[in-house]
Protein backbone atom coordinates (compact mmCIF):
# COMPACT_ATOMS: atom_id res chain seq x y z
CA UNK A 1 0.00 0.00 0.00
CA UNK A 2 1.73 3.15 -1.26
CA UNK A 3 1.33 5.89 1.74
CA UNK A 4 2.02 9.54 1.21
CA UNK A 5 5.51 9.91 1.89
CA UNK A 6 4.56 13.54 3.07
CA UNK A 7 2.14 12.77 5.02
CA UNK A 8 4.49 9.84 7.19
CA UNK A 9 7.00 12.52 7.18
CA UNK A 10 4.80 15.23 8.63
CA UNK A 11 3.66 12.55 11.09
CA UNK A 12 6.69 11.23 12.08
CA UNK A 13 7.98 15.21 12.78
CA UNK A 14 5.27 15.76 14.85
CA UNK A 15 5.21 13.00 16.79
CA UNK A 16 8.99 13.39 17.30
CA UNK A 17 8.33 16.13 19.80
CA UNK A 18 6.13 14.31 22.40
CA UNK A 19 8.82 11.26 22.49
CA UNK A 20 10.70 11.35 25.84
CA UNK A 21 13.39 8.46 24.61
CA UNK A 22 14.65 6.61 27.34
CA UNK A 23 18.19 6.93 28.34
CA UNK A 24 19.09 3.80 27.10
CA UNK A 25 17.23 2.20 24.79
CA UNK A 26 17.88 -0.92 23.19
CA UNK A 27 16.00 -0.22 19.78
CA UNK A 28 14.93 3.06 18.67
CA UNK A 29 11.62 4.59 20.39
CA UNK A 30 11.03 7.53 18.15
CA UNK A 31 8.95 7.64 15.37
CA UNK A 32 9.56 5.67 12.16
CA UNK A 33 10.80 7.45 9.34
CA UNK A 34 10.25 6.73 5.51
CA UNK A 35 12.93 6.09 3.68
CA UNK A 36 14.85 4.32 0.95
CA UNK A 37 18.10 2.47 1.22
CA UNK A 38 21.01 3.98 -0.49
CA UNK A 39 22.95 0.78 -0.99
CA UNK A 40 25.78 2.69 -3.62
CA UNK A 41 27.25 5.20 -0.44
CA UNK A 42 26.60 2.59 2.16
CA UNK A 43 29.28 0.29 3.32
CA UNK A 44 28.97 -2.89 3.98
CA UNK A 45 29.64 -3.55 7.43
CA UNK A 46 27.60 -4.62 9.97
CA UNK A 47 26.44 -1.04 11.58
CA UNK A 48 26.87 -1.07 16.02
CA UNK A 49 24.15 -1.27 17.84
CA UNK A 50 21.60 0.66 18.57
CA UNK A 51 22.40 0.99 22.56
CA UNK A 52 26.30 1.94 21.58
CA UNK A 53 25.07 4.26 18.74
CA UNK A 54 22.82 6.23 21.27
CA UNK A 55 24.89 5.85 24.73
CA UNK A 56 28.46 6.64 23.44
CA UNK A 57 28.16 10.12 22.33
CA UNK A 58 30.96 13.06 22.19
CA UNK A 59 28.22 16.08 23.29
CA UNK A 60 29.95 18.47 25.01
CA UNK A 61 26.34 20.62 25.87
CA UNK A 62 25.27 17.99 28.03
CA UNK A 63 28.47 17.31 29.43
CA UNK A 64 31.85 15.78 28.47
CA UNK A 65 31.75 12.14 29.79
CA UNK A 66 30.53 9.46 26.79
CA UNK A 67 26.99 8.62 28.80
CA UNK A 68 26.65 11.95 29.65
CA UNK A 69 24.54 12.59 26.34
CA UNK A 70 22.20 10.03 26.66
CA UNK A 71 21.89 10.58 30.48
CA UNK A 72 21.20 14.58 30.34
CA UNK A 73 19.53 15.02 26.87
CA UNK A 74 16.30 14.74 27.92
CA UNK A 75 15.52 18.19 28.60
CA UNK A 76 16.25 19.71 24.52
CA UNK A 77 13.32 20.84 23.06
CA UNK A 78 13.32 19.49 19.65
CA UNK A 79 9.68 20.96 18.51
CA UNK A 80 9.24 23.68 17.71
CA UNK A 81 12.47 24.21 15.81
CA UNK A 82 14.09 26.60 13.50
CA UNK A 83 16.54 27.11 11.12
CA UNK A 84 18.25 30.28 10.13
CA UNK A 85 19.32 30.76 6.14
CA UNK A 86 21.63 33.83 6.16
CA UNK A 87 24.60 35.20 4.53
CA UNK A 88 25.67 35.14 0.33
CA UNK A 89 22.42 33.93 -1.18
CA UNK A 90 19.06 34.64 -2.59
CA UNK A 91 16.93 33.05 -0.80
CA UNK A 92 17.32 33.82 3.15
CA UNK A 93 15.20 33.49 6.30
CA UNK A 94 14.12 31.73 9.19
CA UNK A 95 12.41 28.70 8.06
CA UNK A 96 10.43 25.80 10.67
CA UNK A 97 12.07 22.31 10.82
CA UNK A 98 9.40 21.35 8.23
CA UNK A 99 9.67 23.87 6.10
CA UNK A 100 13.63 22.80 5.80
CA UNK A 101 12.82 18.82 5.56
CA UNK A 102 9.35 19.21 3.36
CA UNK A 103 10.60 18.85 -0.20
CA UNK A 104 13.66 16.55 0.42
CA UNK A 105 13.62 12.42 0.09
CA UNK A 106 14.43 10.96 2.49
CA UNK A 107 17.69 8.01 2.24
CA UNK A 108 19.24 5.59 4.98
CA UNK A 109 23.15 5.75 4.26
CA UNK A 110 25.53 3.23 6.49
CA UNK A 111 28.67 5.46 6.90
CA UNK A 112 31.63 5.11 8.81
CA UNK A 113 32.26 7.54 11.64
CA UNK A 114 35.55 7.88 12.72
CA UNK A 115 36.05 10.24 15.86
CA UNK A 116 39.32 12.02 16.27
CA UNK A 117 39.72 10.17 19.78
CA UNK A 118 40.90 7.19 17.34
CA UNK A 119 37.39 4.91 17.97
CA UNK A 120 35.15 4.41 14.98
CA UNK A 121 31.70 3.24 14.56
CA UNK A 122 29.41 2.04 11.54
CA UNK A 123 26.15 4.03 11.85
CA UNK A 124 22.76 3.53 9.49
CA UNK A 125 22.09 7.26 9.20
CA UNK A 126 18.94 8.33 7.66
CA UNK A 127 18.53 11.66 5.98
CA UNK A 128 18.83 13.82 2.50
CA UNK A 129 21.93 15.06 0.64
CA UNK A 130 22.96 18.99 2.01
CA UNK A 131 23.90 19.66 -1.77
CA UNK A 132 19.87 19.87 -2.58
CA UNK A 133 19.31 21.84 0.22
CA UNK A 134 21.64 24.32 -0.44
CA UNK A 135 20.93 24.76 -4.35
CA UNK A 136 17.25 25.52 -2.81
CA UNK A 137 18.73 28.96 -1.27
CA UNK A 138 20.42 30.20 -4.36
CA UNK A 139 24.11 30.94 -2.55
CA UNK A 140 25.65 33.34 -5.04
CA UNK A 141 29.37 33.30 -6.53
CA UNK A 142 30.48 35.07 -2.96
CA UNK A 143 29.36 31.82 -1.31
CA UNK A 144 32.59 29.92 -0.92
CA UNK A 145 31.93 28.50 2.32
CA UNK A 146 29.23 27.22 4.28
CA UNK A 147 28.85 27.92 7.64
CA UNK A 148 26.87 26.02 10.56
CA UNK A 149 25.37 26.94 14.24
CA UNK A 150 24.28 25.02 16.79
CA UNK A 151 21.64 26.10 19.32
CA UNK A 152 22.78 27.98 22.50
CA UNK A 153 20.97 27.93 25.27
CA UNK A 154 21.95 26.55 28.75
CA UNK A 155 18.74 25.99 30.37
CA UNK A 156 18.32 23.67 27.48
CA UNK A 157 21.91 22.51 27.53
CA UNK A 158 23.48 22.34 30.68
CA UNK A 159 26.48 21.40 29.67
CA UNK A 160 26.97 25.00 28.13
CA UNK A 161 26.83 26.67 31.29
CA UNK A 162 30.91 25.69 31.61
CA UNK A 163 32.92 27.02 28.89
CA UNK A 164 34.72 23.20 27.73
CA UNK A 165 34.51 24.94 24.39
CA UNK A 166 33.48 28.59 22.99
CA UNK A 167 29.43 27.84 23.00
CA UNK A 168 27.32 27.93 20.35
CA UNK A 169 28.96 25.21 18.58
CA UNK A 170 30.01 26.24 15.31
CA UNK A 171 31.46 24.44 11.91
CA UNK A 172 31.90 25.02 8.67
CA UNK A 173 32.49 23.16 4.94
CA UNK A 174 34.49 24.17 1.95
CA UNK A 175 31.41 24.47 -1.07
CA UNK A 176 32.92 21.91 -2.65
CA UNK A 177 32.90 19.79 0.66
CA UNK A 178 29.21 21.06 0.80
CA UNK A 179 27.75 20.08 -2.16
CA UNK A 180 29.70 16.82 -2.26
CA UNK A 181 26.91 13.36 -2.64
CA UNK A 182 28.51 12.14 0.62
CA UNK A 183 27.46 15.01 3.04
CA UNK A 184 24.39 14.08 4.41
CA UNK A 185 21.61 16.28 6.47
CA UNK A 186 20.86 13.88 9.02
CA UNK A 187 17.29 13.33 11.14
CA UNK A 188 17.34 9.63 11.51
CA UNK A 189 18.89 6.88 12.75
CA UNK A 190 18.29 3.53 12.40
CA UNK A 191 14.66 4.12 10.36
CA UNK A 192 13.49 6.25 13.14
CA UNK A 193 13.55 9.41 14.20
CA UNK A 194 17.39 10.86 15.33
CA UNK A 195 17.69 11.16 18.83
CA UNK A 196 18.84 14.30 21.45
CA UNK A 197 21.91 12.45 22.02
CA UNK A 198 22.76 12.46 18.41
CA UNK A 199 21.92 15.83 17.81
CA UNK A 200 18.58 15.92 17.27
CA UNK A 201 16.61 17.02 14.96
CA UNK A 202 19.41 18.38 12.15
CA UNK A 203 22.63 16.83 12.09
CA UNK A 204 25.67 16.86 9.36
CA UNK A 205 27.53 14.08 8.87
CA UNK A 206 30.77 13.79 6.64
CA UNK A 207 32.25 10.50 6.97
CA UNK A 208 35.61 11.02 5.52
CA UNK A 209 35.97 13.94 8.28
CA UNK A 210 36.80 13.37 11.83
CA UNK A 211 32.86 13.36 13.99
CA UNK A 212 34.00 16.73 15.19
CA UNK A 213 32.62 18.53 12.11
CA UNK A 214 29.67 16.32 12.20
CA UNK A 215 27.63 19.82 14.01
CA UNK A 216 24.73 18.42 15.89
CA UNK A 217 21.09 19.97 16.40
CA UNK A 218 21.71 23.18 13.53
CA UNK A 219 20.17 26.75 13.72
CA UNK A 220 21.71 28.36 11.52
CA UNK A 221 23.49 27.75 7.86
CA UNK A 222 25.02 30.62 6.61
CA UNK A 223 26.80 31.46 3.45
CA UNK A 224 30.14 33.05 3.22
CA UNK A 225 33.04 34.49 1.43
CA UNK A 226 35.79 33.45 4.33
CA UNK A 227 36.76 30.47 5.65
CA UNK A 228 34.25 30.39 8.86
CA UNK A 229 35.59 29.51 12.27
CA UNK A 230 35.58 26.09 13.86
CA UNK A 231 34.96 25.11 17.42
CA UNK A 232 37.50 22.81 17.93
CA UNK A 233 39.92 25.17 16.17
CA UNK A 234 39.06 27.54 18.42
CA UNK A 235 39.72 25.50 21.23
CA UNK A 236 43.37 23.94 20.09
CA UNK A 237 43.97 24.94 16.80
CA UNK A 238 47.67 22.89 16.72
CA UNK A 239 45.36 20.03 17.07
CA UNK A 240 41.96 20.38 15.72
CA UNK A 241 42.17 21.80 11.81
CA UNK A 242 39.31 23.50 9.49
CA UNK A 243 39.53 20.37 6.83
CA UNK A 244 40.03 17.86 9.68
CA UNK A 245 40.39 14.83 7.36
CA UNK A 246 40.93 11.08 8.13
CA UNK A 247 44.20 10.73 7.54
CA UNK A 248 46.50 8.24 9.18
CA UNK A 249 49.81 9.99 8.20
CA UNK A 250 49.19 13.22 10.29
CA UNK A 251 48.99 12.26 14.38
CA UNK A 252 46.97 14.28 16.50
CA UNK A 253 50.50 16.14 18.76
CA UNK A 254 48.60 13.95 21.76
CA UNK A 255 48.47 10.44 20.12
CA UNK A 256 48.52 8.77 17.09
CA UNK A 257 45.64 8.87 14.07
CA UNK A 258 47.32 5.36 12.74
CA UNK A 259 44.52 3.29 14.47
CA UNK A 260 41.55 3.27 15.76
CA UNK A 261 39.61 1.19 18.06
CA UNK A 262 36.16 0.18 16.36
CA UNK A 263 33.55 0.11 18.94
CA UNK A 264 31.47 -3.03 19.51
CA UNK A 265 34.93 -5.24 18.87
CA UNK A 266 35.77 -8.23 21.13
CA UNK A 267 38.07 -7.08 24.17
CA UNK A 268 41.26 -8.74 23.23
CA UNK A 269 40.92 -7.99 19.45
CA UNK A 270 43.87 -5.18 18.34
CA UNK A 271 42.95 -1.86 16.92
CA UNK A 272 41.82 -2.03 13.35
CA UNK A 273 44.52 0.44 10.80
CA UNK A 274 42.46 3.76 9.97
CA UNK A 275 41.95 4.18 6.56
CA UNK A 276 42.81 7.10 4.77
CA UNK A 277 39.72 9.86 4.67
CA UNK A 278 38.30 6.58 6.58
CA UNK A 279 37.64 4.44 3.37
CA UNK A 280 36.61 7.17 1.36
CA UNK A 281 39.55 8.50 -0.59
CA UNK A 282 37.98 7.06 -4.40
CA UNK A 283 34.73 9.36 -3.86
CA UNK A 284 36.28 12.54 -2.16
CA UNK A 285 40.53 12.58 -2.90
CA UNK A 286 39.90 14.65 -5.87
CA UNK A 287 38.73 17.56 -3.41
CA UNK A 288 42.27 17.96 -1.88
CA UNK A 289 44.45 16.77 -5.05
CA UNK A 290 47.75 18.91 -4.73
CA UNK A 291 47.05 19.89 -1.44
CA UNK A 292 49.58 19.64 1.83
CA UNK A 293 46.94 17.71 3.91
CA UNK A 294 50.19 17.74 6.58
CA UNK A 295 49.43 21.24 6.41
CA UNK A 296 45.89 21.81 6.18
CA UNK A 297 45.31 19.41 8.92
CA UNK B 1 41.19 -5.39 71.50
CA UNK B 2 43.11 -2.35 71.77
CA UNK B 3 42.94 0.27 68.83
CA UNK B 4 46.15 -0.60 67.38
CA UNK B 5 44.96 -3.96 67.33
CA UNK B 6 41.82 -3.22 65.91
CA UNK B 7 43.51 -1.25 63.46
CA UNK B 8 45.93 -4.54 62.23
CA UNK B 9 43.17 -7.08 62.28
CA UNK B 10 39.93 -5.32 61.57
CA UNK B 11 40.02 -1.98 60.21
CA UNK B 12 43.31 -3.71 57.74
CA UNK B 13 41.83 -6.07 56.32
CA UNK B 14 38.72 -5.06 55.67
CA UNK B 15 40.55 -1.45 53.89
CA UNK B 16 42.01 -4.21 52.03
CA UNK B 17 39.33 -5.81 50.65
CA UNK B 18 38.02 -2.09 50.12
CA UNK B 19 40.31 -1.14 47.88
CA UNK B 20 39.97 -4.49 45.72
CA UNK B 21 36.43 -3.10 44.90
CA UNK B 22 37.84 -0.80 41.79
CA UNK B 23 39.52 -3.70 40.01
CA UNK B 24 36.89 -6.11 41.03
CA UNK B 25 34.22 -4.07 39.60
CA UNK B 26 36.29 -3.98 35.87
CA UNK B 27 36.94 -7.45 36.11
CA UNK B 28 33.23 -8.21 36.78
CA UNK B 29 32.10 -5.97 33.91
CA UNK B 30 34.39 -7.36 31.29
CA UNK B 31 32.20 -10.83 31.96
CA UNK B 32 29.02 -9.23 32.54
CA UNK B 33 28.92 -10.35 35.86
CA UNK B 34 26.75 -8.91 38.27
CA UNK B 35 24.94 -6.41 35.91
CA UNK B 36 28.19 -4.53 35.34
CA UNK B 37 28.22 -2.50 32.18
CA UNK B 38 31.96 -0.95 30.99
CA UNK B 39 29.98 0.46 28.12
CA UNK B 40 30.70 0.81 24.31
CA UNK B 41 34.29 1.18 24.92
CA UNK B 42 35.43 -1.39 27.46
CA UNK B 43 38.98 -0.60 27.13
CA UNK B 44 38.69 2.46 27.64
CA UNK B 45 36.80 2.81 30.69
CA UNK B 46 39.30 0.17 32.20
CA UNK B 47 41.73 2.73 31.49
CA UNK B 48 40.19 5.34 33.39
CA UNK B 49 38.80 3.75 35.93
CA UNK B 50 42.87 2.28 36.80
CA UNK B 51 44.30 5.65 36.40
CA UNK B 52 41.72 7.31 38.27
CA UNK B 53 42.48 4.80 41.28
CA UNK B 54 45.88 4.78 41.02
CA UNK B 55 45.79 8.78 41.56
CA UNK B 56 43.00 8.73 44.25
CA UNK B 57 45.63 5.86 46.60
CA UNK B 58 48.14 8.59 45.66
CA UNK B 59 46.14 10.81 47.26
CA UNK B 60 45.35 9.10 50.12
CA UNK B 61 48.32 7.96 50.76
CA UNK B 62 49.25 11.57 51.26
CA UNK B 63 46.50 12.04 53.47
CA UNK B 64 47.97 9.61 56.23
CA UNK B 65 50.46 11.79 57.37
CA UNK B 66 48.82 14.79 57.99
CA UNK B 67 45.91 13.08 59.17
CA UNK B 68 48.41 11.46 61.95
CA UNK B 69 49.69 14.77 62.99
CA UNK B 70 46.68 16.34 63.26
CA UNK B 71 44.67 13.68 65.21
CA UNK B 72 48.24 12.44 66.85
CA UNK B 73 46.74 8.58 65.94
CA UNK B 74 50.20 7.17 65.23
CA UNK B 75 48.20 4.06 64.12
CA UNK B 76 47.26 5.22 60.96
CA UNK B 77 50.76 4.28 59.68
CA UNK B 78 50.00 1.19 60.07
CA UNK B 79 48.00 2.10 56.53
CA UNK B 80 50.03 3.97 54.22
CA UNK B 81 52.36 1.10 52.66
CA UNK B 82 49.12 -0.71 52.03
CA UNK B 83 47.26 2.49 50.41
CA UNK B 84 50.62 3.26 48.66
CA UNK B 85 51.19 -0.42 47.18
CA UNK B 86 47.69 -0.02 46.21
CA UNK B 87 48.47 2.86 44.08
CA UNK B 88 51.38 1.00 42.02
CA UNK B 89 49.21 -1.53 42.13
CA UNK B 90 46.22 0.10 39.86
CA UNK B 91 49.42 2.45 38.04
CA UNK B 92 50.41 -1.00 37.23
CA UNK B 93 47.14 -2.40 35.81
CA UNK B 94 46.33 1.17 34.25
CA UNK B 95 49.98 0.50 32.48
CA UNK B 96 49.13 -3.13 31.54
CA UNK B 97 45.98 -2.32 30.30
CA UNK B 98 47.59 0.04 28.19
CA UNK B 99 49.83 -2.06 26.95
CA UNK B 100 47.98 -5.54 26.27
CA UNK B 101 44.59 -4.38 25.18
CA UNK B 102 44.93 -0.83 23.90
CA UNK B 103 47.87 -1.48 22.40
CA UNK B 104 48.15 -5.63 21.55
CA UNK B 105 51.39 -5.53 22.41
CA UNK B 106 52.30 -3.68 19.18
CA UNK B 107 55.94 -2.55 20.15
CA UNK B 108 56.63 -0.03 18.03
CA UNK B 109 53.43 1.53 18.45
CA UNK B 110 54.16 2.03 22.05
CA UNK B 111 57.53 2.88 22.07
CA UNK B 112 56.65 5.81 19.91
CA UNK B 113 53.50 6.44 22.05
CA UNK B 114 55.60 7.14 24.88
CA UNK B 115 58.88 8.86 22.90
CA UNK B 116 56.46 11.26 21.09
CA UNK B 117 53.20 12.18 22.92
CA UNK B 118 54.07 14.00 26.19
CA UNK B 119 51.26 12.85 28.20
CA UNK B 120 52.76 9.55 28.21
CA UNK B 121 56.21 10.17 28.45
CA UNK B 122 55.70 11.68 31.96
CA UNK B 123 53.13 9.27 33.40
CA UNK B 124 55.47 6.17 31.55
CA UNK B 125 57.95 8.28 34.36
CA UNK B 126 55.81 8.04 36.98
CA UNK B 127 55.39 4.87 36.72
CA UNK B 128 58.81 3.89 36.55
CA UNK B 129 59.62 5.93 39.83
CA UNK B 130 56.83 3.97 41.48
CA UNK B 131 58.63 0.62 40.92
CA UNK B 132 61.60 1.32 43.41
CA UNK B 133 59.26 2.49 45.75
CA UNK B 134 57.36 -0.55 45.75
CA UNK B 135 60.40 -2.41 46.14
CA UNK B 136 61.77 -1.17 49.03
CA UNK B 137 58.40 -1.09 50.73
CA UNK B 138 59.10 -4.10 52.85
CA UNK B 139 60.28 -4.14 56.49
CA UNK B 140 63.89 -5.72 55.35
CA UNK B 141 64.15 -2.63 52.74
CA UNK B 142 63.17 0.40 55.78
CA UNK B 143 66.00 -1.49 57.88
CA UNK B 144 68.69 -2.11 55.37
CA UNK B 145 68.10 1.65 53.80
CA UNK B 146 67.76 3.15 57.02
CA UNK B 147 67.59 7.28 56.76
CA UNK B 148 68.09 6.65 52.87
CA UNK B 149 64.73 5.05 52.66
CA UNK B 150 62.91 8.45 53.94
CA UNK B 151 64.76 10.29 51.64
CA UNK B 152 63.66 7.78 48.59
CA UNK B 153 59.95 7.80 49.24
CA UNK B 154 60.06 11.37 49.00
CA UNK B 155 60.02 10.80 45.50
CA UNK B 156 55.84 10.36 45.94
CA UNK B 157 55.54 13.60 45.85
CA UNK B 158 57.31 13.79 42.36
CA UNK B 159 54.87 10.79 41.39
CA UNK B 160 51.79 12.33 42.45
CA UNK B 161 52.69 15.45 40.37
CA UNK B 162 53.66 13.50 37.42
CA UNK B 163 50.34 11.78 37.79
CA UNK B 164 48.22 14.02 38.06
CA UNK B 165 49.49 16.17 35.17
CA UNK B 166 49.80 13.31 32.84
CA UNK B 167 45.49 13.39 33.54
CA UNK B 168 45.12 17.08 32.41
CA UNK B 169 47.59 16.95 29.04
CA UNK B 170 45.26 13.76 28.29
CA UNK B 171 41.76 15.65 28.33
CA UNK B 172 40.99 17.41 25.26
CA UNK B 173 39.26 19.89 26.66
CA UNK B 174 37.07 19.96 29.93
CA UNK B 175 39.56 20.52 32.38
CA UNK B 176 38.02 20.75 35.54
CA UNK B 177 38.32 16.74 36.90
CA UNK B 178 42.28 17.06 36.70
CA UNK B 179 41.89 20.34 38.31
CA UNK B 180 39.92 19.12 41.17
CA UNK B 181 43.09 16.64 41.95
CA UNK B 182 45.39 19.34 41.14
CA UNK B 183 44.02 20.90 44.20
CA UNK B 184 43.52 18.53 46.32
CA UNK B 185 47.32 17.50 45.54
CA UNK B 186 48.13 21.18 46.42
CA UNK B 187 46.46 20.53 49.21
CA UNK B 188 48.30 18.05 50.53
CA UNK B 189 52.13 19.36 49.27
CA UNK B 190 51.04 22.90 50.28
CA UNK B 191 50.07 21.09 54.19
CA UNK B 192 53.88 19.62 54.07
CA UNK B 193 55.92 22.73 52.82
CA UNK B 194 53.71 24.60 55.79
CA UNK B 195 55.13 22.17 58.56
CA UNK B 196 58.52 22.07 57.28
CA UNK B 197 58.44 25.96 57.57
CA UNK B 198 57.29 26.02 61.04
CA UNK B 199 59.97 23.10 62.18
CA UNK B 200 62.75 25.04 60.79
CA UNK B 201 61.83 28.34 62.43
CA UNK B 202 60.30 26.90 65.42
CA UNK B 203 62.56 28.20 68.79
CA UNK B 204 64.54 25.57 70.06
CA UNK B 205 63.31 24.31 73.10
CA UNK B 206 65.77 25.41 75.78
CA UNK B 207 66.92 23.94 79.79
CA UNK B 208 65.55 25.17 82.75
CA UNK B 209 67.42 28.41 83.62
CA UNK B 210 70.06 27.64 86.26
CA UNK B 211 69.66 29.80 88.92
CA UNK B 212 72.39 32.16 88.70
CA UNK B 213 71.43 35.34 90.40
CA UNK B 214 71.15 36.21 94.54
CA UNK B 215 68.13 37.49 94.90
CA UNK B 216 68.37 40.51 96.73
CA UNK B 217 67.93 39.80 100.33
Amino acid sequence: MYLNRRQILAAGLATGATFALPAVAASPAGAQLKFTRNNILSVRESPNSYEDITTYNNYYEFGSGKPDPAANAHSLRTRPWSVTVAGEAEITGKFTLEDILKPHALEERVYRLRCVEAWSMVIPWVGFPLRDLIRRFKPTSKAKYVAFKTLFDPKQMPGQRYAALDWPYVEGLRMDEAMHPLTLMVVGLYGHILPNQNGAPLRLVMPWKYGFKGIKSIVEIRFTERQPPTAWNLAAPNEYGFYANVNPEVDHPRWSQARERRIGSALFDARQPTLMFNGYAAEVASLYRGMDLRKYY
Amino acid sequence: MTFEQQIRWIYKPLLFVACLLPLGRMVAGAFGFAGVSLGANPIDEIQDTFGKWTLNFLLITLCVTPLRQLTGVNALLRLRRMLGLFAFTYAALHFSNYLFLDQSLDLSAIVEDIAKRPYITIGFTGFLLLIPLAVTSTNRMMRKLGRRWQKLHRLVYVVAILGVWHFYWQVKADVREPLLYAAGLTLLLGYRIWRQRRRSTAVPRVAPAQPSQSLPG
